[in-house]
């Protein structure tokens, strides 16, 4: 029992360290919660859902962020048959090379090939978007704090600015960002996108797939993870259990001398 | 040959020529081990089980990892993405850093609070305050190799610290870096020393075993073995009780990699490094946060790091500062209270470490740095002139008779007389 209080305390000063730091971080804005499906215990991602997110990503923000870590095959955990993801692929224009000539050549995309970037390098990338840069999306989810409510939040929060706030030219007004004044132009409008699965596409219907899309593509590993976990905790509860009785067995002949 | 001590033969033969096997059996299996062992005995043996996982991880992860500023951010996603099982690789390593310092911080108060560091067990100690010294600087640097925001900008802060020292400070910075900023050279060695250091801390740790079984373990009471009476071989009984404390431990720990793999660690690390970005708030690893909020504590920069450095300094002499010959803090009403103080100095310390540095934090910081230096510098030292210990048992067999003397015990050991 001691032992167990003592349990308590050492979670507790770790999460005092933690909610330290989170304060510390001055993520002072709350952004509304939402129940993810993959944020539970033997949580997983909506497919349809992803699948639609791609389908955000590729028709509206592909045009400013990479996903420079993703490859179109790894789009297979979402559902797509061999098919589809050359049909894909497909569609994207890759420079390869250099070929037996020594030139440089552009080829269709394969399902190998990873996400086409939207600029050759970050300077492009700054320059298209007056300075600022859109960062790569492949890790978004994880790179904030309460990643995937940020994002759903942040792709929402496009409002007219405060009369005491001025939004200098090329910025927003955004009540989730920190500081309110993004560089992003908001990307989700009613019916931004038609939705291969006709689905209405409104802007929160929006905002969630693509966050669900990217929640998958920051952890493509969530699902396994989740079903191994459980497979090894429960076995190392039975095994707990077994390994404390023959504790007590063993130690019955030493406890009971006294 | 005398008479054969093993019942295998081949055993024996190499035993006659390379006494291993008495070795082990004498170390392992026959060691003499107080009987009255808490579960707080258990946390030596977890670390030592963390620190082989650790080192079986990295050795893997290794194979897979190119330290290199353009491909480190990337070979590790490569890990967690493409190679098999690499997100278990790493998530263990990760996680297991943070559980390695919660095992060996209990451990370290474990022996505070029952007063293990005290004759004759100095050396003991002295090693494994050696072993979190060189544990910081392995998980320091360990955690500059994935090349993200933090790594890079932890790395810029903590190795500037250096360049406080009057007259070779700067150039001692540029030594380490291998250049005039943090860069390659820097991940290069980084990496290097990271790879050869836990094995380094495998050496202390066999040190710390020897001088371990010089004496035996330390007990609850802690007063001295007796006899036999006071004993049981180690083999079953506390190779069960580790194995039973391994499981318990190890299920909490899966919890970790495999629900909350993120949880004690920073979002910016998921950001390549840029060295023309600035985090908006630098913060170490949370094990470092109560070394960090002494350092900006102290409104000078080389008075920091000399108390940074001073509050794992103190530990080495502490078996010099108490001067009270009796060593569990069952017995020192005083202790007891001054230690629990203690503890929350500690945990307040870590607090205010990743707190911004302004307003209340920094005066809440310098009291409670001055506390811990307070505590072993003049609380220690003063205190047995002022404590009445309580009177110490004759030996570890009587009091566990006398504690758990309910009525019904002593009734059982009648009848079974
Ligand atoms: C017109 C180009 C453009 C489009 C389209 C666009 N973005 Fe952005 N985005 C940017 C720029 C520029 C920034 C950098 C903002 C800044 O630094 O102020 C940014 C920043 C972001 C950030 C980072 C915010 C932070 O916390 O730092 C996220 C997340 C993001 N965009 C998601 C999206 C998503 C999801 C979409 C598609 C629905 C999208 N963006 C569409 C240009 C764009
Ligand atoms: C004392 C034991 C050790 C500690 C405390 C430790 C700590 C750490 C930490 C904190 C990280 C950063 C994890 C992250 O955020 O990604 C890391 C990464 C790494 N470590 Fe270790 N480590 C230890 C032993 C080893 C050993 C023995 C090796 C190799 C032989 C090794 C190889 C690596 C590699 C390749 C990485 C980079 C990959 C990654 O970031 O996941 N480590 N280590």
């Amino acid at each position: 029992m001691k032992f167990l209080k003592f349990l308590v305390i050492i979670i507790f000063s770790i999460n005092f360290f933690l909610f330290g730091r989170v304060f510390a971080a001055g993520s002072k804005i709350e952004y509304p919660e939402k129940n993810w499906s993959f944020s539970t215990i033997f949580g997983s991602f909506d497919k349809a859902s992803a699948q639609r997110g791609f389908q955000v990503y590729k028709e509206v923000c592909a045009g400013c962020h990479g996903m420079r870590l993703v490859s179109y095959r790894n789009l297979a955990a979402l559902g797509y048959n061999q098919d589809e993801l050359k049909a894909i692929a497909a569609q994207f224009e890759i420079n390869d090379g250099p070929n037996d000539e020594g030139e440089m050549f552009t080829r269709p995309g394969r399902p190998s090939d990873k996400f086409l970037s939207p600029y050759p390098n970050d300077q492009a990338a700054r320059a298209a978007n007056g300075g600022a840069y859109p960062p790569d999306l492949s890790l978004i989810i994880k790179a904030r704090p309460n990643g995937a409510n940020y994002l759903h939040a942040l792709l929402r929060g496009y409002e007219e600015a405060p009369n005491n706030i001025k939004v200098p030219e090329g910025m927003y007004y955004n009540k989730y960002y920190s500081g309110n004044l993004i560089a992003m132009p908001q990307p989700l409008y009613e019916d931004g996108v038609e939705y291969l699965d006709g689905t209405k596409a409104s802007k929160d219907q929006m905002a969630t797939d693509v966050t669900t899309f990217l929640a998958w593509a920051s952890e493509p590993e969530l699902e396994e993870r989740k079903q191994l976990g459980v497979t090894v905790i429960l076995f190392l509860i039975v095994f707990s259990i077994l390994s404390y009785f023959s504790m007590r067995q063993i130690w019955a002949p030493i406890k009971n001398k006294n | 040959m005398s008479k054969p001590k093993f019942k295998n033969p081949v055993v024996n033969w190499i035993d006659y020529r390379l006494p291993i096997f008495t070795f082990m059996n004498h170390e392992l299996n026959e060691y003499p081990t107080p009987k009255n062992l808490n579960y707080f005995w258990n946390f030596g043996s977890l670390a030592g089980i963390t620190l082989v996982t650790m080192i079986i991880t990295g050795i893997v992860l290794s194979m897979n990892y190119t330290a290199h500023v353009d491909y480190a951010f990337d070979s590790v996603e490569r890990i967690m993405r493409d190679v098999n099982h690499g997100w278990l690789l790493r998530y263990i390593h990760m996680n297991g850093a943070s559980f390695f310092f919660i095992v060996v911080y209990i451990h370290i108060f474990r022996g505070l609070y029952y007063g293990s560091y005290k004759a004759p067990r100095e050396i003991l100690w002295i090693l494994g305050v050696l072993i979190l010294l060189l544990m910081m600087a392995t998980a320091f640097m360990g955690y500059v190799l994935p090349w993200g925001q933090m790594s890079f900008w932890g790395a810029t802060v903590i190795t500037n610290l250096f360049s406080a020292i009057p007259l070779v400070g700067e150039s001692i910075v540029t030594w380490l870096w291998g250049g005039f900023s943090v860069d390659n050279p820097t991940l290069n060695r980084f990496f290097s020393l990271h790879f050869v250091l836990p094995f380094v801390i495998v050496g202390v740790v066999i040190l710390h075993l020897v001088a371990l079984h010089r004496f035996g373990s330390n007990n609850p009471i802690g007063i001295d073995v007796k006899g036999k009476q006071d004993t049981v071989p180690f083999h079953p009984y506390y190779t069960i009780k580790d194995l039973f404390g391994l499981s318990v431990f190890t299920t909490i720990f899966a919890a970790a990699v495999f629900f909350f793999p993120n949880f004690m660690g920073h979002p910016d690390n998921y950001i390549p490094a840029d060295p023309m970005v600035t985090p908006a708030h630098i913060v170490p690893e949370w094990y470092f946060l109560p070394f960090y909020a002494i350092l900006r504590a102290i409104p000078d920069k080389l008075g920091g790091v000399l108390f940074m450095f001073g509050a794992i300094m103190v530990l080495f002499v502490l078996p010099w500062l108490d001067k009270s010959s009796v060593r569990s803090s069952q017995f020192r009403p005083l202790y007891k209270l001054f230690f629990w103080i203690l503890v929350i100095d500690c945990i307040a310390l870590g607090y205010l470490g990743a707190k911004p540095a302004e307003g209340i934090y920094v005066i809440l910081s310098r009291i409670a740095t001055a506390y811990y230096f307070f505590h072993f510098l003049i609380i220690l030292p003063l205190l047995p002139r002022i404590e009445s210990t309580r009177p110490l048992p004759v030996s570890i067999s009587t009091p566990i008779i006398t504690a758990s003397s309910n009525a019904s015990t002593v009734m059982a050991m009648r009848e079974k007389k």
